[in-house]
This record gives structure tokens, sequence and C-alpha cells, in this order.
């Protein structure tokens, strides 16, 4: 028991495993970050999917036909942006049901990448860089982590602790969530809530973008169709799961990709933990966290926007 | 996506079948794909995708295809290889074994269309198997990683306990031992067919863990890439991966479904097609070994060697005597080697396999 122990502690504080955990979390909190600024707004895009692997495919073709990382996550950018603008212009222009927008824009998604990446398939590319600093990242064991990773690993943080700034510090993201939690009001106050919304619509979209190029630009650097497998759905649990919180949304992203990291890496070891049990660890976690926000009141509760998936009407 | 042209398509020409009456489609044989992955996936689905077109390029207007990717396995493909068998397709390949009870039921609902299901055992009259015998590749895969590993650990991604997968991780071991029978193999079920990163992922875990070299049951070159990367060597599966790995890629186990797809629809055309179960290897040309690189000339011609003795059937990969996990000597049920059916329903490890068959 204890020596199974040891072998654990020294798997999960190798430096390799929280690398490859870091890599595995990257595009979960990209994408969901994205989506947190979405729901806040009072909008659910259920097509992160189709967004993710769209800003995937364009990522790739654009960093395959520039040379450079940095074109490419652009592209992956604009491509998932320009998605979600399809869906805005649905929900917010046309008051289509977001449910059904949402799992169409998953559906266009994975085919329209299919059609655009088909042409890059097997194709190579330069796998996006890695940081170095002197000194820094090459102080032992923690260099590596703090600054040795490829720049999207520390965007992803620097943005969602813009988020976090903006949602909680700045009029603007009190205006937003305003608009979150009672659109009829923010309306009567003044406020342009369609275009607000589209706003966080299309930075939504543009973040699930930039977790999708993230897939093929540095994870595993090459295009093949439906190579997203499901992370955008997990991004929109993990939205859930943060109880629509930043800070918990970084807690809940990393956990996620610990937790199917050591999934995989404690197999090897044959511990006698069955690997159906690992690898459902992560929803069975959402599921105790859903219970406990549902229970808990006040600050540490849930910050579901009241008017989450609501069709808003100016006139009405 | 090709996909939705082609639903597209197949929607046009059902709905032109019931227009025009069928006149027209009885002069061309209509013949229908189910693929688990992408056709893209440069792996499993991306080869009998290069069958396919090898079959319409040999039949030339004789037939014509449709292809439906991305089908998931379970219950929920009926849908899908019922909607083939409405639209007027007379053969039908269902081209994975999580396809096979639902092919079953699409066959006895429809008796007049021909189904063929890959890997799997339940077989009809209208419904044949076939298969392709991976573990002769994977025995000699064994052998190369035995003769090229320094830290004497074969890393293994596997997607799901199926006999063919847990036969494959039998032969190679089987293949290790026959060099080094120290080997050991450490395996990570990533349960799926089809997740690059997770298959990179368990990649990097193996490796950590000590192995040199990689094999997968997947279909993605992620581990591949992973490896070249960490400048160890990997096995391609199914496809030929060597762009993702140059230096990394030892050989790979590849699939040629063409001329089979070819002989079969052709069977169809001249009314002779039977419920049959084939299962190819070396010999017929189903398995292929990608060119054997990155490894000394040694090692190379005892690879070849293997190779010939297979094909030739001088030699069986499941030679007996074979012992598995706990000890026990296996039966032999086909003479001086397991037989067919033993090999296709394989649920036990072979001796030296230190892991335990999820859900066991």
């Amino acid at each position: 028991m204890l020596d199974a122990l040891v072998q654990i502690f020294s798997l999960i504080f190798s430096v390799n495993f929280i690398l490859t955990v870091i890599t595995a979390s990257t595009p979960l909190l990209l994408a969901a970050s994205g989506e947190l600024v979405v729901e806040r707004s009072g909008v659910l895009n259920l097509g992160i999917e189709g967004m993710m692997i769209m800003g995937a495919a364009c990522g790739f073709a654009g960093a395959f036909m520039s040379g450079s990382t940095l074109i490419g996550a652009l592209c992956g950018i604009v491509a998932g942006a320009a998605l979600s603008a399809v869906f805005a212009f649905l929900t917010l222009g046309l008051a289509v049901n977001q449910v059904a927008a949402g799992l169409a824009l998953t559906i266009l998604g994975v085919g329209l990448s299919g059609l655009i990446g088909a042409g890059f398939v097997g194709e190579q590319i330069v796998q996006a860089p890695r940081l170095y600093l002197p000194i820094l990242t090459d102080l032992p064991v923690i260099g590596r982590i703090l600054i040795g990773e490829d720049a999207f690993v520390y965007f992803s943080i620097a943005l969602i602790i813009a988020i976090w700034l903006f949602l909680y510090r700045t009029r603007a993201g009190l205006v937003l969530r305003a608009v979150g939690d009672n659109h009829t009001s923010a309306h009567a106050l003044g406020y342009p809530v369609l275009n607000i919304r589209m706003l966080a619509v299309l930075f939504g979209g543009g973040c699930a973008g930039l977790g999708g190029a993230f897939l093929s630009l540095a994870y595993t650097p090459f295009f093949i169709p439906g190579m997203t497998a499901g992370r955008g759905w997990i991004a929109l649990a993990l939205v859930v799961f943060s109880s629509w919180r930043p800070g918990r949304l970084v807690i809940g992203a990393y956990l996620f990709g610990a937790v199917s990291i050591l999934g995989l890496a404690l197999q090897p070891l044959q511990l006698g933990v069955p690997q159906q049990l690992m690898n459902s660890l992560p929803y069975l976690a959402t599921v105790i966290v859903l219970v406990l926000i549902s229970r808990t009141r006040g600050t540490a509760g849930s910050a579901a926007p009241a008017s989450l998936g609501l069709v808003f009407v100016p006139d009405r | 996506m090709k996909k939705w042209n082609i639903v597209a398509v197949a929607a046009v020409l059902a709905l032109a079948a019931v227009t025009f009456g069928t006149t027209y489609a009885a002069e061309k044989l209509k013949v229908g794909f189910i693929y688990t992955g992408p056709i893209g996936d440069l792996g499993w689905s991306y080869q009998h995708d290069v069958g396919r077109k090898a079959m319409e390029k040999a039949l030339g207007d004789k037939v014509e295809s449709t292809f439906l990717e991305n089908v998931p396995e379970g219950p929920d493909a009926e849908r899908s290889i019922e909607q083939l068998a409405r639209s007027g397709h007379k053969l039908i390949f269902t081209t994975s074994f999580g396809f096979m009870d639902a092919t079953l039921k699409v066959a006895n609902k429809y008796p007049n269309v021909f189904f063929e299901h890959a890997t799997g055992f339940k077989r009809a009259k209208n419904m044949s198997t076939y298969a392709a015998r991976f573990y002769e590749g994977r025995y000699i895969q064994g052998q190369i990683a035995a003769k090229m590993s320094k830290t004497g650990v074969i890393g293994y991604i596997v997607s799901f306990p199926i006999p063919e997968v847990i036969s494959n991780i039998n032969a190679t071991m089987l293949g290790a031992q026959s060099v080094n029978p120290n080997m050991k193999v450490k395996i990570i079920w990533v349960n799926s067919w089809f997740d690059p990163g997770k298959e990179a992922d368990a990649a990097k875990a193996l490796i950590d863990q000590g192995a040199d070299m990689i094999t997968q049951h997947t279909d993605s070159p992620a581990a591949t890439q992973i490896a070249e990367q960490r400048g160890i060597h990997s096995f391609g599966e199914s496809s030929d991966m060597i762009k993702f790995g140059p230096k990394a890629q030892l050989t790979a186990d590849t699939d040629y479904w063409g001329g089979y797809y070819t002989k079969r629809a052709q069977d169809v055309l001249d009314g002779k097609w039977k419920s049959e179960d084939t299962w190819g290897g070396l010999d017929s040309g189903m398995v292929v070994m990608a060119p054997y690189t990155n490894m000394p000339d040694d090692v190379k011609k005892m690879a070849m060697d293997t190779q010939a003795a297979i094909k030739s059937g001088k030699f069986h990969p499941f030679k007996c005597p074979i012992t598995d996990q706990d000890g026990k000597t296996v039966e032999c049920k086909g003479g001086d080697h397991l037989d067919p059916g033993q090999i296709l329903s394989m649920n036990w490890y072979v001796k030296g396999i230190d892991d335990k068959i999820p859900g066991k």
C-alpha cells in the first residue's frame, strides 16, 4: 500500500507529468474561458466543439501557409469568431432558439472544418516554439513549468486573469453581468443588450478557435478531421463546474486535465484501480460540484446568470 | 465535409430511385461503406477508403459507392446502416468491430442486401465477415522491438479490450519474447479509437515510465509524432505513418482492403456472392508491412525472414505451446498452433504481460 502511494506521488510530482497535465488542460481552459464570458452575458452557445475544430483547421492552414505559429493562432481566432458570428446572427438577430442554433453550429463547424482541412491532412508544420528565458527557464524543476512551454499555455492563464478583472473590476464587466442576469432591466436602463451579447459571443468564438488552434499547432501538430474529439463539450461542462466563476474555472480545467492524465499514467503501474473508474472521475466530480453549489447560497454559490439561454427581443 | 455531400447525394439518389423507379438503379451495383472514424484519420478508416477507391477504379462504371464516416459504434450505427440499405445499396461493408450487432440486425431486416462486417464473428445468410491477420505483422514488430529496445520496455497504446486488440498485444509479446524472454510491455487503454490528444498523452506517459518502443492500436499518428520528438522508436498502425516519424518509425502494420472489396463486389455482380468468413494475412496481401526503416541490417534481415516464413505458412505466430498469464498451457485446437476461433475470441494474455484486461 505504502509502496503504491510512493509510486503515485513520484508520478504526480514529476515534471513531465505536470507538463503533460498543463498541455492537456490548456485547450479546455481557453475554450471554457470564452464560453464563461458568453454565458455571463446570458447566451448559451453549445457550438464550442464546432468553433474549436474550425480553429484547429484554419489555424493549421494559416500556420502551414505562412510558416508562422502566430499567424496560425490568429487564423484560428478569426475562424472561431467567424463561426460564432453565424450563431450571433441567428440567436440575437433572428431570436432563434439558442440550444438548437448551438447544436447546429457544432455540426456545421465539424463539417466545414473537414472541408477546409481536407487539403492539409498529412501535412507537417513546425510545432509551436517553447518559450525560453535565460536563467528562469533553466531553474531546476520549476523552470520548465514556469516559462518553458509554448505561448498558448501562458496566454491562457493571462486571459482568465484578464476576464476576472474585466468581470469584477470594470464597469463594462458589470454591465455585461447585468445583461446576463436580467436583460429586460438592462434594456430599460438603456444598455444595448444585443450588441453586448454579440461582442461576448464573438469573443467566445475567438477563444474556442484559439483552443482549437492550440490542438493543431502545439498539442499534436497536424490536422485530422474530428481531432477535437469532444473537448468542446468538456469545456461546456467546465463552465457549469466552475459555477460561472473564473477562479474555479482554472481549478476545474486543471483538475479535469490532471485526472484524465492520471487515468492514463496510472494504468501501467497496475495498482488495481479500475481504469473505467479513473476515466469517469472528472464527470463524477462535475456532478458532485453541481450538488454542492446547488446547496450553497451567497458568494460561494453559483453565479449562474438568470437570463441564461433566454431569447431577448428588445421591443417586447 | 465530404460526408454531408455524400449524405446529400445519397438523399438525392434515394429520391431519384423513388421518382424514376428502379430501372436505372438495377444497372449499377451500389456499394455502401460505414466508417467509424473520419476518412482523413490516416489510419484505419483511411485505409478502408483507399480500398473503396481501389474497388471503384477496378470495376469502373459497374459500381458506384457511398460512404458514411464518423459513424458512432453501438446501437446508433443501425440507423446509418439501414439508411444505406434503404437507399438501394446492395452490398454494404461495415468496417469496425462495434458495428457487429447493428449490422446483423439490419441484415435480418433486409434479406436481399449483402452485408460484410469487418473483424467480427457473427454471420448470417446475407452477412459475411472479413478481417486481416494483423497479428502476423505484430509478431514481426515484437521481434524488432526486442532487438532495438535498450530499456526492454514496449509502450502499447490501446483502445478497447476486444479480441482483435488482445490477440495483437499477445502476438507482439510472443515476438518480443522470442528474441528477449525478459521483454516487458506497458499498456494504456485510452477508451477511444481516435483522440489524437489522448493518444499523445498516453505516449508521453509510457515514455516517462521507461518505454522506448511505442506501438498502438488506435488510429491517429499522434503517438508516432511524440516518439519522433522524444527521439525513440515507434510502429505505425493501419497505415504508413513514416511522414510523422521519419526517424522514429521502424515499420507499420498496414491493411490493404482494395483486393477484397473488388472481389466481393464482382461476386455480387456475377451472382456468386456467398456468406463466408475471410481472414487474409501477409500471404493474401491484406496485411502489408511498411518498409523496414531506421534499423540495422541484421534486424531488418530478421524481420524479412520472419515475414517470409509467416507468408509461406512455415511459421505461425501463435505456435504452440503457449502459456497464458497465469502459467496454464493453452489448449491447442489448430494442430501445432492456435486455431482461428481461438484467436478471434482471445480474451486472455500470454505469459509475461503485466496487465489486467479491463472488465475481466
